[in-house]
């Protein structure tokens, strides 16, 4: 089913990309005294899951930074699915609303990027290397910035922030010389500690990035990742990782009957008690949460001897947004060494920055090193090796074959 | 009759245009794609592959049933604990101390009961926080699956909590235009309990009365979406929470599954309906037979203590509930067992109110606006139909309650692509339209039987007198019908508060709510700030119906004959 | 029925008045009613008796159908709406406004050319006096007692100037000796206004306390 759904859009998004090749011009950022100009007085709807106070507070900032500066309103569209957001463009779409959409600026990665960029639903052709502060971003040395899920961005979609999943544990319950460095270790943590492991129910992003995570790790070719799915030998390919599944779901939380939420829960089941292990796509998660006397100081970190997935979220603007020049005013302020050093204050948000350091200017170097990260997170060079996501194809058939394995469970 | 309020022609018209049209445009908007038909994606033909597909989702099936189930016995749970209470501790002291006690538990949002009971119930929750680890001995929650059962027990109970105090009050709206003092003495002197008069002589025209509201606990309960994404199964989960899943799917192409699904919704609602009327028939015929042995049924005290204990319990959870997250939003370290959090903290509450004055604005005046307008229309309608007499336009008036029993969830995306279409997505006046969809009916539902039932004669004694239509209706009957007046805007408030689905697509994220800044930040599940906004949630239907009880009886204090 | 032949046009006229249900005739009524006598319909309860009233007042449900004329005073109310009738009717329950207080309730019904809020006072306490509830005015009516309930409704529908007085069972309700009482009352008063009356009852000592023509409607 899911097969001749997307041949569907494939013949589609051929027929889409016709009807959109004549349209009026949009700003360009090379032309940036222009974008500027056009830019004051527009109010962005910028389109971002809404779920923690912490990165609210912070766009918060940005948009009132934004205002002050350059005469831009930013208005925060709190989103609980950022899907939601891709719904509303292609509604509009559906209704023949080329112009004027009610989107503005999009948190946007991975499948999400896929299926907005297969679609033709974003601003092209490529704008973000055309942005002042593009300068700073570190591309040469981040390949996740310039392809996102094995997916190349082609400029349609700025770099916001780095992701890497990271485990966190309660050294008083759980000593850190006994947390698993592998998934093949983590199985067998599970089965001393049944019950105390668990993972957001797929398809909730971190609880996806689990499985892919776990794909990786127990899939024979890892090349195959790079590609779409091989419907010939997928069956094959993702054995080991349900054979995986199959001996982890007894021991997992609730016998593997009920799941937590998203990463967030996780974090309060780890307060709580309920939960040992928990992970999440962000180092300082961890730090940011003990400031926010959400979790205990005793919560350190870890990851895998070799690596964990490593991804790049994005912002980017819908083909028919009304605000594109104050759009492209507040991703360009995104990626200024100033909201980049802030965002990774775990004391605001924590997020790791996009930027090359070697790039900077001293001062704004200076302010980097300044950061106290906190004393749960863990160093750049402790954090290990990334792994690279696998095409965004995987994820779907990974979650699409979760949901049929385990789906009816009960 | 030649005569009349002349505003009140128009109002029928109006008001089936008003609710229908969206209703109608949406369920096209929903069915068409269902069918295949989408040109935007490619689906430009008809086909019933898309339902062949969703019935070859694994567990399908079992979401189905597990939706109808859910909305049986919630609604005979809540309606069964409802009437034996009724039935049995009407006219004493502890009638009136309860209905003090349930009438605000009406304005508690469903999520935010959901969260309370959720956080009083779960291993981690307070119920085990209180007695561990002096009682239980663990210092670590059990791993036990209480939330999220399979069964969707929790569900239920989540349901069925805040289900009781609505039926409650509505019963207690039609109470008075039954002669239930009288009749239940009469049943008792000729030696029937108390529970057994009721059900015999009393219950039947009150259930008559009630009878759409409890359709829409059926149809409400079957097709619910926050109170399932909370408490509710996870493998499976509900039908609803199926939809909403494929609804979000970055893969645009589910849409068709998503919409084959809400045709299916349509399908399992409309067949849990038809189940209760299958109840209410068996239910008239036990009654009838007993009443025909004549069995007088006088050991009647068990049954009176068991709804009492579910009355009580339905106030204590929600209220405690309610208590344990207004804990948790100034809550610093809160780990278990601890009953009380390691230290306090106001952060939540200073990062979110200056962020809440916006929507709170846009919930206010929405609400406002929309019971408004549901209010004058309403109240035109019945007297329309006042002065045509009864029968002529009834029929037709009965479609007011389509928008209850349809799942919201059944027309929301056609809604959402007429909304654009139309160029007024976003705007203040399609949301206040959008909410008036969902406020008219149960304004409608709240305000018709009393005002059905106000004594007639009243208005022929003002024509008598020479009072015009317009005058009797300003002069005599509104102000008769206050406190009825006032709970249906109480009614009507709240359920402009608490819409999300609604919200969130015609407000397209730029006019945000109370109610939609509640729901994404439940994303995030950090309890100190659902605690903070479900806090807000409650607050505002709250003092709407403390205005609704509160008022009249300020107004009328020296008025007996107005008393209930 | 005889009747008697009428020279002025004053009083209460009803021409050829027939009242179907269907093909049920419940009413067939030609009659004529002086200011101060009182036309008496009798007949056991479902007999249309009160569709008779109904039909008088101007709200007759519109599933009956009416032929026929009601002239009053020279004016034909046949084409009018209730409220432009002025057909004052009591019924068996007082029916005082719960919301207004015993002033108000009179005070509501005072035509509009009574002008100024201390005139229309005055109108109110004046009728108030004349059922002997001086002290009452300001009163919840819910604490009156039958009989004072009784006298209210009946200075209510006085004070509004009715041209004829509609009865419909009035005093059914009330005990034996209350009843006697009220009932010398309401005949009085409405002999003294010069109201034409019609009486809707099934007791026998209605209708000789009216003492007018009697017509008896029979079971259908």
């Amino acid at each position: 089913m899911l097969k001749s759904l997307t041949v569907l859009a494939g013949a589609l998004s051929a027929t889409l990309a016709l009807s959109q090749a004549a349209k009026a011009a949009d700003p360009d950022p090379r032309n940036w005294d222009a974008v500027l100009g056009e830019a004051k007085g527009q109010t962005v709807y910028f389109n971002a899951w809404g779920g923690s106070e912490n990165i609210n507070s912070y766009i918060d900032w940005a948009g009132e930074t934004l205002k002050e500066r350059f005469g831009v309103e930013v208005v925060h569209v709190k989103l609980d699915d950022t899907a939601n957001a891709v719904a509303k463009v292609l509604a509009e779409k559906a209704a023949g609303k080329n112009e004027g959409g009610s989107v503005d600026l999009i948190w946007i990665n991975g499948e999400n990027f896929a299926s907005m960029k297969r679609q033709d639903l974003l601003m092209a052709p490529d704008w973000t290397t055309g942005l002042p502060n593009w300068a700073y971003v570190d591309h040469e040395n981040k390949p996740t910035i310039l392809t996102d899920f094995t997916i190349p961005t082609d400029g349609l979609e700025s770099p916001w922030g780095g992701a890497k999943m990271v485990f966190f544990h309660d050294s008083t319950r759980t000593p850190a010389d006994s947390v698993p460095h592998s998934s093949a270790e983590l199985l067998e943590w599970t089965q001393r500690n049944p019950g105390r492991f668990s993972y957001p129910q797929p398809p909730d992003f971190i609880g996806s990035s689990f499985l892919k995570q776990v794909l990786i790790e127990t899939i024979a070719d890892k090349s195959k990742l790079a590609l779409p799915v091989d419907d010939a030998s997928f069956s094959d390919d993702v054995a080991p990782l349900f054979a995986f599944l199959d001996k982890l779901h007894p021991n997992l939380w609730r016998g593997g009957k009920a799941y937590p939420q998203n990463y967030p829960d996780m974090k309060q089941k780890l307060a709580d008690g309920e939960l040992d292990i928990i992970f999440a796509f962000n180092p300082s998660e961890a730090s940011a949460g003990i400031a926010a006397g959400e979790l205990p100081d005793t919560v350190r970190s870890f990851t895998y001897t070799d690596g964990t997935l490593g991804n790049t979220h994005f912002v980017a603007i819908p083909y028919n947004a009304s605000a594109k020049a104050g759009a492209l005013v507040l991703a360009n302020f995104l990626i200024s060494p100033e909201a980049q050093a802030r965002k990774q204050d775990p004391a605001v948000w924590g997020d790791p920055t996009v930027l090359s350091m070697d790039k900077l200017s001293a001062d704004d170097r200076a302010a980097f090193d300044a950061l106290d990260l906190g004393i749960a997170t863990l160093k750049p060079d402790e954090l290990g090796p990334a792994l690279d996501e696998p095409h965004p194809d995987w994820m779907e058939r990974i979650e699409g074959e979760w949901l049929k394995r385990y789906g009816a469970a009960n | 009759m030649a005569s009349g309020v002349r505003l009140a022609r128009v109002a029928p018209p109006l008001t089936l245009a008003i609710l229908l049209g969206p209703l109608a445009f949406g369920l096209a908007g929903t069915t068409l794609p269902a069918l295949g038909y989408l040109p935007e994606l490619g689906g430009e033909s008809f086909t019933t592959a898309h339902f062949s597909a969703l019935f070859e989702v694994p567990g399908i099936l079992r979401s189905a049933l597990l939706s109808i189930l859910v909305g049986l016995a919630t609604t005979l749970m809540a309606l069964g604990a409802v009437a034996a209470f009724v039935a049995s501790d009407l006219g004493t002291a502890g009638f009136a101390r309860m209905r003090r006690m349930i009438s605000p538990l009406l304005s508690v949002p469903h999520a935010a009961a959901a969260f309370g009971l959720a956080f009083l119930i779960a291993p981690s929750g307070m119920l085990m926080r209180l007695v561990s680890p002096w009682l239980t001995g663990l210092d670590r929650p059990p791993d036990l699956l209480i939330v999220n059962d399979p069964m969707a027990l929790s569900m239920m109970a989540g349901l069925i909590v805040k289900e009781i105090p609505f039926l409650f009050l509505v019963t207690l709206a039609a109470l008075p235009q039954t002669r239930h003092v009288e009749t239940m003495r009469l049943g008792r002197s000729l030696g029937y309990g108390r529970i057994a008069s009721f059900t015999i002589l009393l219950w039947p025209p009150l259930y008559r009365q009630i009878r759409l509201a409890v359709f829409a606990v059926v149809a409400y309960a079957s097709s619910v979406v926050d109170v399932a994404l909370i408490l509710g199964p996870h493998l499976p989960p509900t039908l609803p929470v199926r939809l909403i899943d494929w609804m979000n799917d970055p893969d645009l192409e589910t849409r068709f599954l998503a919409s084959a699904g809400a045709v299916l919704q349509l399908g399992v609602t409309l067949t849990a309906l038809l189940a209760w009327v299958g109840f209410e028939r068996m239910g008239a015929l036990l009654v009838r037979s007993s009443r025909q042995a004549g069995r007088r049924w006088r050991r009647d005290m068990v049954l009176r203590v068991g709804a009492r204990s579910l009355m009580m319990a339905s106030a204590l959870i929600v209220f405690g509930g309610i208590a344990v997250l207004a804990l948790w939003s100034v809550s610093g370290l809160w780990q278990f067992p601890d009953a009380l959090p390691a230290d306090f903290s106001l952060r939540s509450w200073i990062q979110a109110l200056p962020r809440m004055s916006g929507p709170l604005a846009t919930t206010l005046a929405v609400a406002g606006l929309s019971t408004l307008i549901a209010l004058v229309l309403t109240i035109l309608c019945l007297e329309r139909e006042y002065e045509t007499g009864r029968g002529r336009g009834g029929g037709a008036l009965l479609l007011i309650y389509l928008p209850l029993i349809v799942p919201q969830i059944s027309f929301m995306f056609g809604l959402q692509v007429l909304s654009i279409w139309l160029g007024v997505d976003a705007s203040f006046s399609a949301l206040v339209l959008a909410h008036l969809v969902f406020v008219l009916p149960y304004v409608f539902l709240s305000l018709s039987d009393p005002w059905r039932a106000h004594d007639r004669r009243h208005d022929l004694i003002a024509a008598g007198l020479g009072m015009s239509r317009t005058r009797t209706l300003i002069r005599i009957r509104l102000p008769m019908l206050t406190r009825a007046i006032l709970t249906a805007a109480a009614v009507g408030f709240s359920v402009s508060v608490g819409q999300y689905l609604p919200t969130v697509l015609i407000g397209a994220g730029r006019l945000t709510t109370v109610t939609t800044e509640a729901v994404a930040l439940a994303a995030g599940g950090n309890r100190r700030v659902i605690g903070v906004y479900a806090f807000m949630q409650t607050l505002l239907p709250f003092l709407a119906f403390s205005i609704a009880t509160g008022l009249p009886g300020l107004l009328f204090r020296n008025r007996r004959g107005l008393r209930v | 029925m005889t009747v008697d032949s009428v020279t002025d046009n004053q009083g209460l006229r009803l021409e050829r008045v027939h009242i179907c249900l269907g093909d049920r005739v419940l009413v067939m009524l030609d009659a004529t009613v002086r200011r101060g006598e009182t036309l008496t319909v009798m007949g056991p309860s479902g007999s249309g008796k009160s569709t008779l009233l109904a039909y008088l007042g101007g709200f007759l449900d519109p599933a009956f159908t009416a032929s026929g004329r009601v002239i009053v005073d020279g004016v034909d109310l046949t084409a009018l709406e209730a409220e432009k009738r002025h057909a004052g009717i009591l019924f068996q329950d007082p029916l005082l406004f719960p919301h207004l207080s015993v002033a108000d309730n009179i005070a509501i019904a005072i035509p509009e050319d009574v002008k100024g809020r201390k005139q229309r006072q005055q109108v109110a306490e004046a009728a108030l006096e004349d059922a002997g509830l001086a002290e009452f005015g300001d009163r919840d009516p819910d604490t009156l007692s039958g009989g004072q309930k009784a006298r209210v409704a009946l200075q209510r529908v006085l004070v509004s100037r009715p041209r004829l007085l509609l009865l419909d069972e009035p005093f059914s309700k009330l005990d034996a000796n209350l009843r006697e009482q009220t009932r010398q009352l309401v005949f009085d008063r409405a002999r003294r206004a010069g109201l034409p009356v019609v009486l809707v009852t099934h007791d026998e000592d209605d209708a000789r306390a009216a003492g007018g023509q009697v017509h008896k409607v029979d079971t259908a």
